[in-house]
């Protein structure tokens, strides 16, 4: 903000030449940092300063009210044998492993479906990404009605198919909520990697296909050999957004299983947010936030990696 | 021999219909379902076995909102729409404004600087969000629709400033230098000659930041605790709890229907830019 205020009036001087040193590269560089200005101080304030606070938090006691003392790496020394932390680690890993590979063979198969020419394949694209604008919040509290126990109308279903009998609450144990909140991000999310695939296959030209086809390779050769490998970057991205998101899953176990039966379905965000916000133990929370964040950087150095395999094959 | 090969070009032809109507009827069931039960008289939205269609058609259930909670859920509505506004106002302006000083305008230090503000991609905020809290409180913005509104245009602004910076650098400089000769300053040759150009980028950057905000739920949880102040995913927790320990399964999907049919209508409106900016981020 005060950089923006000390340039304004530089900028409107009209004859730049007089002054010697404001020459006109000088002016542009000048009216660079003004227009610069206002979005880095926000960034600052409300993400690099909270950035650097994290790890300074998570090397104090730090209670919502009154002061806070300094204890070095007991918060992490503490959060390596915290049972609730550590179960909560691996109930995400878990949700990541079982949601990953269902998302991408899903999203996949769609993109393949309607990567076709016409109104009609135009039209299922934006049918299939509907649910992807739909808020986590909204589509938790849907699914949550649609699978009730007898009153849902996707239990309903599930009686009428055989599946399941009337009073089955899907809720009842840890892995068949886990499994129902896997059918609705699924539900939720497939779109939005159909879509980012899709923008890969269609800069596949149509040719290589094609000239594999003509050389005599079947449709799987064709797709193992050509489709796949000049497909390897997007997948790479689709594969880091969706293992970034589910390691930082919240919304859906919050509301549709709220972390139960038996604290089973924890996610590591959500134990982030209870030992925060309900036990307000806000320097321990940080050291947990700090590790989290640590894993994340991970995979983003990995994603990095992997593109760059990928330029230069 | 003719039919034979009239089976051969039309059966792939069907099979790819019934593929993608099959994927249709699961994508829209829960979405149909939603209205739906919204549409339920409370004595048939509770009925085991539940209906396929209201029998009992009736918009009840969109008037007890207007009594739900403390507040009724128009307070709840004018909250979510004036954050998401907001942020989405204030994240295109500042998006617009670095975007072109990153582009055109650079000084020593600019490429650094917008490798800073790209990192922010990486870190999410849900990492955060501990000391974000204690921030807001410091500066008094605790609690408060203005707060969340600086925090979702934060979050924003990296991929805002993305998109517009390069929109803007992929104009040509000819364009930019006749206006300066034709005596514009640098703002005005922005306004006036770069940003039509650049409206794609905006309004995809504008699209993206009023779907995150309006839709966003951990944030608003967390930093928002009166609740007078609740956005519309907030308020779906308040349905789901406030029903003197009976949940009415009808209210809360109007709650629902509520929530998601505004981004419902709003992308079918604008998809083309919504899904250009999304092909245009993951591309980077």
């Amino acid at each position: 903000m005060t950089v923006s205020t000390k340039a304004r009036p530089v900028a409107d001087v009209s004859p730049p030449a007089r002054r010697p040193w404001l020459t006109n590269r000088r002016r542009r560089q000048l009216i660079g940092v003004a227009v610069v200005a206002p979005a880095v101080v926000v960034v600052t304030i409300f993400f690099l300063i909270p950035l650097v606070m994290t790890f300074w938090m998570s090397l104090h006691d730090w209670p919502l009210l009154g002061a806070h003392k300094f204890v070095g790496l007991a918060n992490y020394r503490r959060a390596i044998h915290d049972q609730q932390w550590l179960n909560a680690v691996l109930f995400t890993l878990k949700y990541t492993l079982l949601i990953t590979p269902v998302l991408l063979i899903t999203a996949l198969a769609l993109a393949f479906l309607v990567n076709r020419r016409g109104t009609a394949a135009r039209a299922f694209q934006s049918v299939f990404f509907l649910p992807v604008v739909i808020g986590f919040a909204a589509a938790a509290y849907l699914w949550l009605y649609l699978a009730q126990p007898s009153l849902g109308p996707l239990s309903d279903l599930a009686v009428h198919f055989g599946l399941t009998s009337r009073d089955t609450n899907w809720f009842a144990t840890a892995t068949s909520g886990l499994l129902l909140v896997s059918a609705m991000v699924t539900w939720k999310v497939t779109g939005m990697q159909m879509i980012l695939l899709l923008s890969g296959l269609q800069s596949i030209p149509g040719e290589l296909t094609e000239a594999a086809r003509i050389d005599g390779a079947g449709r799987f050769a064709a797709f193992r050999h050509i489709t796949l490998p000049l497909l390897r970057p997007t997948l790479a991205l689709v594969l880091v957004f969706s293992v970034a998101g589910s390691l930082l899953a919240f919304d859906q176990f919050y509301i549709m299983t709220a972390g139960g039966p038996s604290n089973g379905t924890i996610t590591a965000v959500y134990q982030i947010y209870r030992v925060s916000f309900i036990n307000f133990e806000l320097g321990y929370g940080a050291a947990l936030s700090a590790m989290l964040m640590v894993a994340l950087a991970a995979v983003s150095a990995l994603q990095m990696l992997l593109l760059r395999k990928t330029d230069h094959s | 021999m003719k039919t034979f090969a009239d089976v051969r070009r039309t059966l792939p032809r069907a099979a790819w219909w019934i593929a993608c109507l099959c994927v249709s009827l699961v994508v829209l069931y829960p979405i149909y379902m939603m209205v739906s039960q919204s549409l339920k008289s409370s004595a048939e939205s509770t009925s085991n076995p539940p209906t396929l269609y209201p029998h009992t058609f009736s918009v009840d259930n969109y008037r007890s909102l207007g009594n739900t909670g403390q507040f009724g859920i128009w307070q709840h509505v004018l909250n979510s729409v004036v954050v998401a506004a907001g942020s989405t106002v204030l994240t295109v302006a500042l998006a617009t404004l670095a975007g072109y000083g990153f582009a055109r305008l650079r000084f020593r230090g600019s490429g650094l600087l917008f490798f800073v503000i790209l990192a922010t991609f990486m870190i999410p905020f849900q990492a955060i969000i501990t000391p974000l809290f204690s921030i807001l409180h410091d500066l008094g913005l605790g609690n408060t629709l203005l707060g969340l509104t600086l925090v979702y245009t934060t979050f924003q602004l990296p991929f805002g400033i993305f998109l517009m910076r390069n929109s803007f650098a992929s104009l040509p400089a000819s364009i930019e230098e006749a206006a300066l000769i034709d005596g514009c300053g640098y703002l005005k040759a922005m306004a006036r000659v770069m940003l039509p150009v650049a409206i794609p980028g905006l309004i995809s950057t504008a699209l993206f930041t009023f779907f995150t905000s309006w839709n966003e739920f951990f944030a608003a949880l967390i930093l928002v605790t009166d609740e007078a102040k609740f956005t519309l995913p907030v308020t779906l927790t308040v349905l789901a709890t406030n029903q003197l320990g009976t949940l009415n399964w009808g209210i809360m999907q109007a709650g629902v229907a509520v929530t998601a049919v505004p981004c419902i209508v709003l992308y079918l409106l604008l998809q083309r830019y919504y899904v250009a900016g999304l092909v245009a981020g993951a591309v980077k």
